[in-house]
């Protein structure tokens, strides 16, 4: 059951708009930045090839410029 | 009882939360996380025990979680002064290597061609008997044992009594060679006296961070993370001055880039601008400083067997004046390409009396074919201005390996140490026969090799023995396209204690597995002086064992059992407590166990209850007795010396042939050799791979696009890796970068094998190379 944290870069003037459309995906928690054009963002899925199709369904979202993964985890089902 | 699975999957989450955060913090200056998002880890059921970070010299404290005897999470210590509950992306995730499907587990002897498992004591047997009858055929001089910055202060001290007391060689070295010994040579030169004399409070009271070739975001991003913290909290100023723009370029206030080797000449030409602006203390330097000058064209040591010594010689303040007539800005701007304005800019501010400044480096100015001069340079800086030993003031040599300081450099696992000074000094070889309970005559009086020559020994067939502990020299040496052959031969025995494999157990005689630090006891040693003890958290798997206790079954072995009286369940403690004495005095008491055992470190000198956090200062120093307000009491005189050293060129430049600058270096997902990050899921995903770094124009020029196979050429070796252009770091023209820690693109075939003279550490950052597509 993975678990991963990404940083999500917004195009300028875009965070926002980011940060909504991110919202609306399932398995996603987001923790802005206060200061800066930047957010975190957690996902929890149940398995790889939801994570992957999570991952792809984030890099379609036009307002995104960068995402970085930082750390991953995989979590025993049971 | 353990924690359940809806409470750990939340911790998780929380940790992989917390990880992003730092990773943006590393970043981005001063950024700033919803504070609640910021509230400590869920604490379950889980058993928190403290102890230092695997990973780099900064020293961060931390809590690993441990449930039903695993360790499975890893916080920040809240207690600890060196991070304050802070960790980097590799602290964070230290833990996940330990359960790597390729651990060793077990001892490998390699028999007809084919490793054999083979249980522990028969291995050890093995080891004994072959290093015994090497000595016994060949002289106690063709064994020999390479340890780590990596090791335990218990281990460092067992290496050391067993090669230097038991045995009676010198030809102990460790990889702190590789990234230390120019920061021990420049504090030796200029204060008679190891390691920095401020600590990390100085972040908290410096108006200015001048960084010298470090790139302290990816390196030290704890630590740059303080420096962040205090440029949001009241403006204190980031400069960058480095070879190449790089994460903490773009994070500082101003980024200042020069030619290779140029350091030199920049640091002279801001002691120019310091006198002739009128700008030095006068009064600190009368009565704290004496001036001395060395050899120069010493030669680059890249002949085998090539001998250095310095000869010092006295001068005064005017004959130094007259030395950096040839560095005014004007004259050094064309060398160096840094600007007259910049070159005055960074002089006014060391000039400035009411600033503070600290001035860090680490591996730029100490892989160094001049790295000990760099040093002495940097210091010479400090004393002109007297900005020193005070908050604030403050020359801060940063350290690589987590206990450089503690194991390599206290402890003394250098070919020319002992726990307290040197082999070539009478008293202090006394010193350490007496606590050592053997006879004076059985530690050598000279030097034998240090870690370039040590190899190149192996290579000629004079080393027949050598052990490696913790270190991977097969893929960190310099040149090693001569040395991976060296160690193939049959000439050499080669044991290797690790506790995964790596190329340089690809080529072992014996395989010992060895215990990961959190499945031992020990104490590290980290920049600031600070010791950290850590006790046992979680059992190894199979028949792993501490480095220290293999140590001591061999010497058991070989007929040494009398001087290693140590208990099996108590080693650690029995140890320090013995090279405890080696130290005793204000000058560098260490901490008693048990005040290391309750607290996050102490710092030594720890006098009457006390860590010392300003050395040489009498305000904060008990060990000043001079009666000024200042002792530089390594020195006999008490006087720091400031050197006149002047830009030499490095032995090898781009020429028509091989016409780029190849610069290597680090990454912030991997420690060094990568031996054990690339076996951590998340930051193998994160940078797979080396590469090398071109600047655009370059790339251009050359036809080459971002992720296009290259060819790296030396006249040594050769390496393919994908190219990056505009992506982690940015070199200058005419110059590239390629990261070490990849056993898959070994760029250390390249590298050359020149070092500082005095110091004998390589210089990883300047050799001449041609690139191709490939």
């Amino acid at each position: 059951m993975p678990i991963k944290s990404y940083l999500a870069h917004p195009l300028e003037g875009k965070k926002e708009e980011l940060q909504q459309a991110i919202s609306l995906l399932d398995g996603c928690e987001i923790i802005p930045a206060e200061n800066k054009d930047v957010l975190v963002v957690v996902t929890e899925t149940k398995d790889d090839a939801e994570d992957k199709s999570l991952k792809e369904s984030i890099e379609t979202i036009k307002s995104l410029k960068l995402l970085a993964l930082v750390s991953g985890f995989n979590t025993p089902k049971k | 009882m353990s924690a359940s699975l809806s409470s750990r999957r939340s911790f998780i989450k929380k940790m992989a939360a917390t990880a992003a955060m730092t990773a943006a913090a590393t970043m981005f200056p001063g950024i700033v996380f919803a504070s609640e998002q910021l509230a400590g880890v869920p604490e379950g059921s889980l058993d928190w025990k403290k102890g230092p970070c695997r990973f780099c010299g900064v020293g961060c404290g931390i809590l690993v979680g441990v449930e039903n005897g695993k360790a499975v999470a890893v916080k920040g210590d809240p207690n600890s002064s060196v991070n304050k509950g802070l960790l980097c992306v590799k602290g964070y995730h230290q833990i996940m290597c330990i359960q790597a499907k390729d651990r060793l587990e077990h001892a490998l002897v390699k028999k007809n061609g084919t490793y054999v498992k083979t249980p522990i004591n028969e291995a050890l047997d093995i080891v004994a008997n072959k290093m015994k009858e090497t000595i016994e055929k060949h002289g106690k001089d063709s064994v020999a044992m390479y340890t780590s910055g990596q090791s335990t202060i218990p281990e460092g001290y067992v290496a050391s009594k067993f090669m230097k007391g038991a045995i009676g060689t010198n030809n102990l070295d460790c990889n702190a060679r590789l990234c230390m010994a120019s920061a021990v040579a420049g504090f030796l030169t200029t204060f008679g006296a190891d390691e920095p004399m401020g600590c990390y409070e100085d972040f908290d009271y410096a108006d200015y961070y001048i960084t010298w070739g470090n790139n302290m975001a990816e390196m030290h991003p704890v630590l740059f993370s303080r420096m962040l913290e205090e440029k949001n909290r009241r403006g204190a100023k980031i400069i960058d001055f480095a070879t190449r723009t790089t994460r903490s370029s773009m994070a500082a206030d101003r980024s200042i880039l020069f030619e290779p080797q140029t350091d030199l000449a920049v640091g002279n030409a801001i002691c120019y601008e310091i006198i002739n602006n009128g700008w030095v203390n006068k009064s600190f330097v009368e009565k704290y400083c004496n001036f001395s000058k060395g050899l120069t064209k010493m030669g680059y040591g890249l002949e085998d067997k090539y001998k250095f010594k310095d000869k010092p010689t006295k001068i005064n303040f005017e004959d130094y004046k007259a030395f950096l007539e040839d560095y005014s800005p004007e004259k050094v701007s064309k060398l160096t390409k840094v600007s007259v304005k910049d070159i005055k800019y960074l002089a006014a501010i060391y000039g400035d009396p009411n600033k503070k400044v600290m001035s860090l480096w680490c591996m730029g100015v100490n892989q160094h074919t001049r790295g000990t001069w760099m040093n002495n340079i940097i210091y010479n800086i400090h004393l002109l201005t007297g900005k020193i030993s005070e908050p604030g003031n403050s020359p801060f040599s940063l350290t690589g390996q987590p206990s450089a300081c503690g194991t390599a450099r206290e402890v003394g696992t250098f070919t020319h140490k002992l726990p307290k000074g040197v082999v070539m000094n009478p008293k202090h070889r006394a010193k350490a026969a007496k606590i050592w309970k053997v006879p004076v005559e059985k530690i050598p009086s000279k030097p034998t090799y240090h870690a370039t020559e040590m190899f190149r020994a192996v290579d000629r067939g004079d080393i027949k023995f050598i052990w490696t502990q913790a270190v991977n020299p097969l893929v960190s040496l310099p040149r090693t396209s001569r040395f991976r052959p060296g160690m193939e031969k049959e000439s050499c025995f080669v044991v290797v204690s690790d506790v995964f494999p790596t190329p340089t157990s690809d080529v072992a005689d014996v395989i010992l597995p060895a215990s990961w630090h959190i499945e031992k006891s020990g104490l590290y040693g980290n920049s600031e002086r600070r010791t950290q003890h850590w006790d046992q958290m979680v059992e190894g798997p199979g028949e792993t064992t501490p480095d220290a206790w293999m140590f001591i079954e061999v010497a058991k072995r070989m007929g040494y059992g009398d001087l290693f009286p140590y208990s099996k369940e108590n080693h650690v403690e029995e140890i320090y407590n013995e090279y405890r004495q080696f130290h005793a005095g204000k000058k560098h008491e260490m901490a008693p166990l048990e005040v290391l055992k309750k607290e996050s470190g102490a710092i030594w000198p720890y006098v009457d209850g006390k860590s010392t956090q300003w050395r040489f200062n009498a305000k904060y120093d008990p060990a000043c007795s001079n009666g000024e307000e200042f002792h530089f009491y390594g020195k006999p005189d008490g006087k720091a010396v400031i050197w006149q050293r002047p830009y030499e060129p490095a032995p090898e430049m781009p020429d028509n042939e091989y016409p780029f600058w190849l610069n290597t270096g680090r990454v912030i997902e991997h420690w060094h050799t990568g031996s054990m990050t690339r076996r951590i899921p998340v930051l193998h995903k994160a940078m797979p791979h080396a590469y090398v770094e071109f600047h655009p124009d370059d790339a251009a020029a050359l036809g080459i696009r971002n992720g296009a196979k290259v060819k790296v050429s030396s006249r040594r070796g050769s390496c393919i890796l994908p190219a990056s252009i505009n992506e982690r770091g940015l070199p200058t023209k005419g110059q590239i970068f390629v990261p070490f820690f990849d056993e898959n693109m070994l760029i250390n075939d390249v590298t050359l094998d020149a070092f500082c003279p005095i110091s004998k550490e390589p210089d990883y950052k300047k050799c001449a190379v041609k690139v191709e597509k490939v």
